[in-house]
């Protein structure tokens, strides 16, 4: 299916990159249903999720890293009993990669209840990486009872507040951002004045055409607030980042694959390597989806980002544990 | 030393026994309804149930957390009462004493909200 041409997909092609709206919903769609989405060098293209073939041809470009987020490490309930298992199959999917990434970031959710040998374990596991630069931000489970303190001392050197930071990569600039901390009855994730402030500072001094890569725990754009699936004071952050030709947002926290392009800016959510959520507003609530286990690792996996320079685009490929 | 008990004592002390137990019933009684009334709240999937509670002052609120992902009940103030994290059935009581109206939610999901009414 998803081999087929795309050019039919493309109705509005603001930007003359051969991507349009419907040609991303397109493909959202083929990511959750098993399939694998690129955009590479700005034309969108599509793979089978077990084509290597596919996967081997994406993986090429300037920079090239890896994604991983809700990891959950302690949580064993039906939807999966063997989390520990399921970042293992992650980690190996990873090092089978033609290319070695760069850098791997992991967006929250570390652990389940923030318990010391719960994140022991996720940095044991983690060691098996093809690189031994890992990004964190924290997810609201690995800041809970000590309001972060045990998550900084791991995680939080070199970061400010909460932990937010930024670092330069082969001329892209990526920004860490923390929106799980103080959280207010009745709203969702949240940045706070202190960090806005950073922000607007940090990328001041950036040329306009430096592709800025953001990435925080909860979505960075209102996927479904009713079930909190946002960030109540994002689109002030995003106004300091209108300005950039090429940006990229990458969150975790809902456990499913979503896209969206509004003017320059991607969005991005990827999936969890512990357990799937339903889609927005398909269950009661955004509990744990409990599946057959033949198809939990469908519903699992890693995202590997690769930039290309001379297009400043990035692709992003979801693959399952499968 | 052994006590060796006959027949028709050890059916004497069985009855004592008895006699004992009924008078010590109505003090059982007394002290339970003595106690403060309580009431349960349900987490469940992501919503306390019920979401709003009306009780008399010295009710003892019990919230039990029914869902796979771990929870808190925590008063907007921050201060009236705070749970720790409750896990998959863990359990937090806050005993509402002083009248007056204490909306409440859960730290980690903060579109969970509830409420308290103390008369």
């Amino acid at each position: 299916m998803p081999q087929q041409n795309n050019h039919d997909e493309i109705l509005f092609d603001h930007n003359h990159d051969g991507i349009d709206r419907r040609g991303f919903l397109k493909c959202m769609a083929w990511a959750g249903t098993g399939a694998l989405c690129v955009l590479e060098g700005g034309v969108l293209k599509s793979y089978a999720l077990n084509d290597p073939s596919g996967v081997k041809k994406a993986a090429k470009g300037e920079l090239s890293f890896v994604q991983i987020s809700d990891s959950h490490m302690g949580f064993n309930k039906p939807a999966n009993p063997d989390v520990v298992a399921t970042l293992k199959a992650a980690m190996d999917k990873i090092n089978a990669l033609p290319v070695p990434p760069e850098f791997m970031l992991h967006t929250g959710d570390i652990s389940h209840l923030s318990k010391p040998e719960e994140f022991d374990t996720v940095d044991q596991i983690l060691k098996s990486a093809p690189t031994k630069d890992v990004f964190f931000v924290p997810g609201e489970h690995d800041v809970l009872e000590d309001n972060g303190q045990q998550y900084l001392a791991r995680y939080g050197k070199n970061t400010k507040g909460a932990g937010w930071y930024s670092f330069d990569k082969k001329g892209v600039h990526l920004i860490g951002l923390v929106n799980v901390m103080n959280l207010k009855s009745g709203g969702m994730g949240s940045l706070g004045a202190e960090q806005l402030a950073w922000l607007e500072d940090d990328v001041r001094h950036l040329s306009k055409s430096t592709p800025v890569i953001v990435f925080a725990h909860m979505p960075l754009w209102n996927i479904y607030p009713e079930w909190g699936w946002g960030t109540d004071d994002s689109a002030q952050a995003l106004s300091y980042l209108k300005r950039f030709g090429s940006v990229t947002v990458l969150n975790g926290h809902i456990h499913q694959t979503m896209q969206k392009v509004e003017g320059n800016v991607t969005f991005h959510t990827a999936t969890s390597t512990a357990f799937p959520q339903p889609h927005p507003g398909a269950a009661p609530s955004p509990g744990p989806m409990k599946v057959p286990a033949d198809q939990l690792r469908g519903l699992l996996g890693v995202t590997n980002v690769n930039y290309v320079r001379k297009h400043h685009a990035l692709a992003l490929i979801d693959s399952t544990l499968e | 030393m052994r006590i060796r008990m006959n027949k028709s004592s050890w059916i004497l002390s069985v009855a004592a026994s008895m006699v004992l137990a009924l008078a010590a019933l109505p003090t059982v009684e007394k002290s339970m309804a003595a106690g403060p009334p309580t009431v349960e709240v349900k987490i469940d999937n992501f919503s306390f149930a019920p979401a709003a509670l009306t009780v008399k002052a010295g009710t003892q609120i019990t919230w039990t957390n029914a869902d796979d992902i771990p929870h808190t009940v925590v008063s907007d103030d921050n201060a009236t009462f705070k749970s720790k994290v409750l896990d998959t059935d863990e359990k937090f009581t806050f005993t509402a004493s002083k009248p007056g109206t204490y909306s409440y939610f859960c730290s980690i999901h903060p579109k969970m909200t509830g409420k308290v009414v103390v008369e």
